[in-house]
């Protein structure tokens, strides 16, 4: 019965801090530090993976959180901070909407994906349907983070923040089969790989990573 | 021993190796061909020959059709590929080595896009549809200009959101058959999801149904998410823009209509039919309206190609046998005719040595053969009579007015509208002084007219076991 209640807990909390964590990206206006807060997203859903593992007795999911561990919260941001720093853009980052409004957009999100998911899973086992609000929580404010971003990599940040985001459900589902944790990480590396190209050619062409450069060369503008 | 349903997956996969670590452009485009060629007499031995499902594979009688539509088209763009490319390589917009890149990534599209068909696990499925996006972003961006890249881009950004939106949906899924099914495995595959839908949550199967529906709906052109859709088309290769629009596009709607076979077997969960019947009627109209002001002709036929999405998402949220049947119809000729129809525009625009509309002009007059067929094509698309487009939304709007008279009126407005823009944008192209380069095309005529010749002879007359097939599949689909 203690072991019940504190695995709950410690899961309930690591999910809780994620979602924290996604707020923390909200307002990072520096490339460098959004990249820290990142490493700090991965490393919280590395733990809450981990856990995971232990409560479920499930051990293929150790081999997610050590990928969440060694890809997500220590390669990719040190690339990333090599490229950034490689560009010369780790100046401040623009944001379409400005950050109180975004928090509070951010909260808004936070408020509905709770209240849609708790309220569709009255039945199932507390510990799912909390993993999984938070868990749709991640997403959302991976895609605000998405929409309210001009810079391509910034954007970036946001996209691998809302996969955790779905490795968290995963993870949360007991008992799901590991072609989808595996699948999840590997497209993972493909979409930075994809994204490492793009951003190589993005900057041999215009010279600048910024979004809003791009959207001058729209197909019918000309 | 390898049947027929792992011959759709080995043969690309062999073929995309090869192609990868082969040099030489003559060579390669025969071996493209060849490889597209087997899959598709594989695909073909189906019918023949039905393979026993496995808990990764499966075949019944909705996926032969799509599997077998999507070999066919994949076998005649790699043959228009050939030439095309050809021509590429001579005014060196393209390097060897990136048509090397893109041979290897055609085979591996084909690839992705048949496990997505024949994927028993929805995770499975998921990840097809994944790698198949993912390899159209890098084959968008090949050109490497401006235009191309920002294209690849903005596809990369929003396929992969709506790629992640689908994969939350497939884990509520999974949430929703746990309990029945019990943990592990099986309670990701479809066939065994498919016995027991009726027992699932509800609540979480709408939930699911939602996230499935914006995500792949994404992937499928429909109109509030389909920015990504006629950048990346403008942009890429324009075989790639035929197999976009005939066949990447049906993929996901396949994903799609599977979900709503399990939605429509719980009574309690809501009926996927209305929500998709409001999607298509809004992708239907607003795409039509959009063909007017269009000025590059392979972004038109993009958006011609939403509206045509719109109009197949809604015969199946319709629902019924009839309506599913001229649905399945319709997918079927428009992914014939939009094909033929990006075949004749790839070269037009090959010749002209622009895709802008404005510096086309008296095609019928210069190039009779491109433009007679672009002609044929679009009369083809905007569905008059008699070809098969004709048949199909004739059966849509039809059915449509026995049940629901106000929607048939919406859908008729739509395909109207667009059939207006169509023929003003035609007239500018294949009619009048000439203008622009008028050189000799150096094509492959062959695609193109196989296409028409299908699509001109479905619409007057339909045989027999064809439409014995489709009304199997349109009952199995509810």
């Amino acid at each position: 019965m203690l072991r019940g209640n504190l695995s709950f807990d410690v899961a309930h909390l690591l999910a809780g801090s994620l979602v924290l964590v996604s707020f923390m990206q909200l307002y990072q206006d520096r490339l460098y530090a959004l990249l820290n807060v990142y490493a700090l997203h991965a490393l919280v859903l590395a733990a809450s993976v981990g856990w995971q593992a232990f409560v479920q007795d499930a051990p293929h999911l150790y081999v997610t959180a050590v990928i969440a561990l060694v890809f997500k919260a220590i390669i990719i941001p040190t690339a990333l901070h090599r490229i950034i720093v490689r560009l010369g853009i780790h100046r401040e980052i623009e944001t379409v909407v400005g950050v109180g409004p975004t928090m509070l957009l951010g909260m808004g999100l936070v408020a509905l994906s709770m209240v849609v998911m708790l309220r569709v899973t009255a039945e199932a086992d507390p510990l799912a349907r909390e993993d999984l609000a938070f868990a749709l929580a991640v997403v959302l404010l991976g895609l605000l983070m998405m929409v309210t971003r001009r810079n391509a990599v910034s954007q970036v940040v946001g996209f691998m923040s809302l996969e955790n985001g779905l490795v968290l459900a995963a993870t949360g589902a007991k008992g799901m089969p590991l072609v989808v944790e595996i699948s999840v990480a590997f497209s993972v590396l493909i979409a930075f790989i994809v994204i490492g190209i793009f951003l190589f050619r993005i900057r041999e062409r215009f010279d600048t990573v910024d979004i809003q450069a791009l959207d001058r060369f729209r197909g019918e503008r000309q | 021993m390898i049947d027929a349903l792992a011959g759709v997956l080995v043969i690309p996969a062999i073929a995309a190796v090869l192609l990868a670590a082969l040099p030489g452009y003559q060579m390669t485009a025969r071996l493209n061909v060849l490889a597209t060629f087997l899959t598709l007499i594989t695909a073909l031995s189906l019918y023949v020959v039905e393979p026993t499902s496995g808990p990764y594979l499966l075949v019944d009688d909705l996926n032969k059709v799509f599997i077998v539509l999507t070999t066919f088209v994949g076998f005649t763009t790699s043959v228009f590929s050939a030439s095309y490319i050809g021509h590429e390589i001579e005014i060196g917009r393209l390097t060897p080595k990136f048509v090397r890149f893109y041979h290897a990534m055609y085979q591996v599209l084909m690839f992705a896009m048949n496990l997505a068909l024949v994927a028993n696990n929805i995770g499975l499925m998921w990840v097809a549809i994944e790698t198949a996006t993912l390899t159209t972003v890098l084959m968008v961006g090949i050109y490497r200009t401006h235009e191309a890249l920002e294209a690849a881009w903005k596809y990369f950004i929003l396929g992969s959101v709506g790629i992640a939106l689908a994969l939350f949906g497939t884990i509520l899924v999974y949430m929703a058959a746990r309990p029945v099914i019990g943990e592990g495995a099986d309670a990701m595959i479809w066939s065994i999801l498919i016995t027991r839908a009726a027992q699932f949550d509800p609540a979480l199967l709408n939930v699911a149904f939602i996230f499935l529906l914006l995500g792949y709906g994404t992937k499928v052109g429909l109109a509030p998410l389909h920015a990504w859709l006629p950048d990346a088309h403008a942009e890429g290769p324009t075989p790639i823009s035929a197999v976009l629009s005939g066949l990447l596009l049906n993929v996901a709607l396949y994903a799609l209509l599977r979900f709503k076979m399990l939605l429509a077997l719980n009574p309690a969960a809501i009926a996927p039919g209305p929500l998709m019947v409001i999607m298509g009627l809004i992708s239907c109209v607003f795409a039509a309206f959009m063909l007017y002001r269009r000025r590059d002709i392979k972004r038109m036929f993009a958006y011609s190609s939403i509206e045509h999405m719109g109009i197949i998402v809604f015969a199946f949220g319709m629902g019924g046998a009839l309506a599913n049947f001229a649905g399945l119809l319709h997918m079927t000729m428009h992914s014939l005719t939009k094909s033929a129809i990006f075949f004749a525009v790839g070269h037009i625009a090959q010749v002209k040595g622009t895709q802008k509309i404005a510096d086309m002009g008296g095609l019928t007059v210069t190039n009779p053969v491109l433009g007679w067929g672009l002609v044929l094509g679009v009369v083809a698309i905007a569905g008059l009579p008699p070809l098969g487009i004709f048949m199909s939304e004739f059966l849509v709007v039809s059915s449509t007015f026995a049940r629901e008279p106000w929607l048939a009126i919406i859908l008729v407005l739509g395909i109207l509208v667009a059939l207006g823009g169509l023929f003003l944008r035609l007239n500018a192209i294949a009619f009048g002084a000439p203008r622009g380069p008028t050189a000799k095309a150096q094509a492959s005529y062959v695609p193109m007219f196989a296409h028409l010749a299908l699509v001109f002879m479905a619409g007057i007359y339909l045989p027999a076991p064809l439409v014995k097939g489709f009304e199997n599949v349109a009952r199995l689909l509810g």
